[in-house]
């Protein structure tokens, strides 16, 4: 769909976006993000504007994406569920329907604030807020962690090392050849930590999903579509990859904070009891999931009739991933 | 055989024309691909002037690891991802790790030199 027709269609359901509806208005695609549309708009102008964003799914899922990734649908209802329960995230205003002419999406209130994680990191209009957003990113992964699971729609559910058994797996039918993935899942294997109580897992939650202010500091979590049920340490380990640093390798959360401060937040936030060594286990989980997601974007590349430039580059980013894995294989005890 | 322009000369003029005529005249997403495409070339560029080398450093250190003097790279490569897993060589081992860490730095200044944890690892002791 191109921006004026989804413009036009935004436009019919303008009165259920913001109460009396309005004029659909500065409509853009925001850039980033290989998998999903992403369109920022305001219904209505001046003073009274409604900001808005759509989620929305321009192509089906792939088959290995569907075992992995929920529908847009699912996504809001967990949001709306997490809403519910004190997790700050950006408020569902509609989810579409067959009729709509959007296909597989949702609307929500447009947040101000900043969501690029190299700003966070390096902007010194958040150097105020800094100090404390790993705390902060542990107290609202703890309330995440708390959300009720009887009250979530039906969501995949794995059990401790599982995760890590499944992500082998792909690597297998991708049929790689890579000694560092080799090497880290029969680490995963050997150093599995005993199974916690299975929680709501965000599923991607790091810096870059975060939408951060600049005078408060975190404000909401950002894209839910990996979300699943499981170990809390899995949430843990990937906010802390270096990956998800933006070059301040040496402050291990997000390139912000240290395992500490996240941890005194997550137990302040409800968080289960949590070590640093448990949380390095999952850390080195995290970096190898990223190897392999980075490998899958690659066989996306080869087989899409797009030929995605952009999933060719990200399938180069294994080797970040696998160079991480090394050094923490090379310290790990 | 050919002489000049070199590939990777070939390759800087596609990425000024693009950077200098091209993206300026797009917005959003295209605008966005525009650089990616920039990052895709700039990588091409160091694969085509780095990776021979890489590669046949990588082949030594294989033979050496595994004690074969047959076989090419993807060959032993394999043969060293097979004896990972089913245990029959320790990753941990000193020689395997230096293999492990030399042959990622490699790919890594090719890929993204300027990634943190490139440095994170150059700045650790050697394996052994």
């Amino acid at each position: 769909m191109d921006a004026a027709a989804i413009s036009d269609a935004l436009q019919r359901l303008a009165p259920k976006l913001a109460p009396g509806g309005g004029e659909i208005a500065a409509l853009r695609r925001l850039s980033g993000g290989a998998n999903m549309e992403t369109w920022a708009f305001d219904v209505g102008a001046g003073a009274s504007a409604v900001p808005c964003i759509l989620r929305r799914r321009a192509h089906p899922m792939t088959p290995r994406e569907v075992r992995f990734n929920i529908d847009l649908v699912t996504e809001a209802r967990v949001l709306r569920a997490a809403a519910r329960h004190g997790v700050a995230v950006a408020a569902v205003r509609w989810i579409c329907e067959p009729g709509d002419g959007l296909g597989e999406g949702y609307v929500m209130e447009r947040l101000n604030g900043e969501a690029l994680g190299g700003r966070i990191v390096r902007k010194p209009e958040f150097a105020a807020v800094r100090g404390r957003l790993a705390y902060q990113c542990g107290e609202l992964l703890g309330r995440i962690h708390r959300v009720p699971l009887a009250e979530l729609p039906p969501l995949r559910r794995t059990c401790g090392v599982e995760e890590a058994v499944t992500f082998e797996s792909i690597y297998r039918e991708i049929g790689s050849q890579r000694p560092i993935f080799e090497a880290a899942f029969r680490y995963l294997e050997d150093a599995a930590p005993p199974a916690q109580e299975p929680v709501l897992l965000h599923g991607d939650y790091r810096n870059g999903n975060l939408m951060v202010d600049p005078a408060t500091g975190l404000r909401a979590a950002l894209d839910w579509e990996m979300c699943h049920i499981g170990e809390p340490g899995e949430d843990l380990g990937w906010l802390c990859a270096n990956s998800w640093r933006y070059g301040q390798s040496g402050k291990p959360v997000g390139g912000f904070g240290s395992y500490e401060q996240l941890l005194e937040g997550y137990a302040a936030g409800g968080g289960a009891a949590m070590s640093v060594e448990r949380l390095r286990y999952w850390e080195v989980f995290g970096s190898l999931k990223w190897a392999v997601l980075c490998r899958t974007m690659y066989e996306i590349f080869v087989s899409d009739e797009e030929h995605s430039v952009e999933r060719s580059v990200v399938g180069r980013r294994t080797s970040e991933a696998e160079i991480d894995l090394v050094h923490l294989l090379g310290s790990a005890p | 055989m050919i002489d000049s322009p070199s590939a990777a000369e070939m390759l800087d003029g596609i990425a000024h024309f693009i950077d200098t005529r091209v993206r300026p005249q797009l917005s959003g997403h295209d605008a966005y691909m525009a650089r990616v495409t920039i990052t895709a070339l700039a990588i091409v560029k160091r694969e085509l002037e780095q990776g021979p080398a890489a590669e046949s450093a990588a082949l030594q250190r294989l033979r050496a690891l595994l004690g074969r003097a047959d076989g090419d790279f993807a060959v032993l490569n394999k043969a060293l991802c097979e004896d990972i897993r089913h245990g029959a060589i320790d990753w941990r081992a000193p020689a395997v790790m230096d293999h492990l860490k030399r042959s990622i730095a490699d790919q890594v200044r090719i890929d993204q030199p300027d990634y943190s944890g490139l440095k994170v690892l150059e700045a650790e002791p050697p394996a052994g």
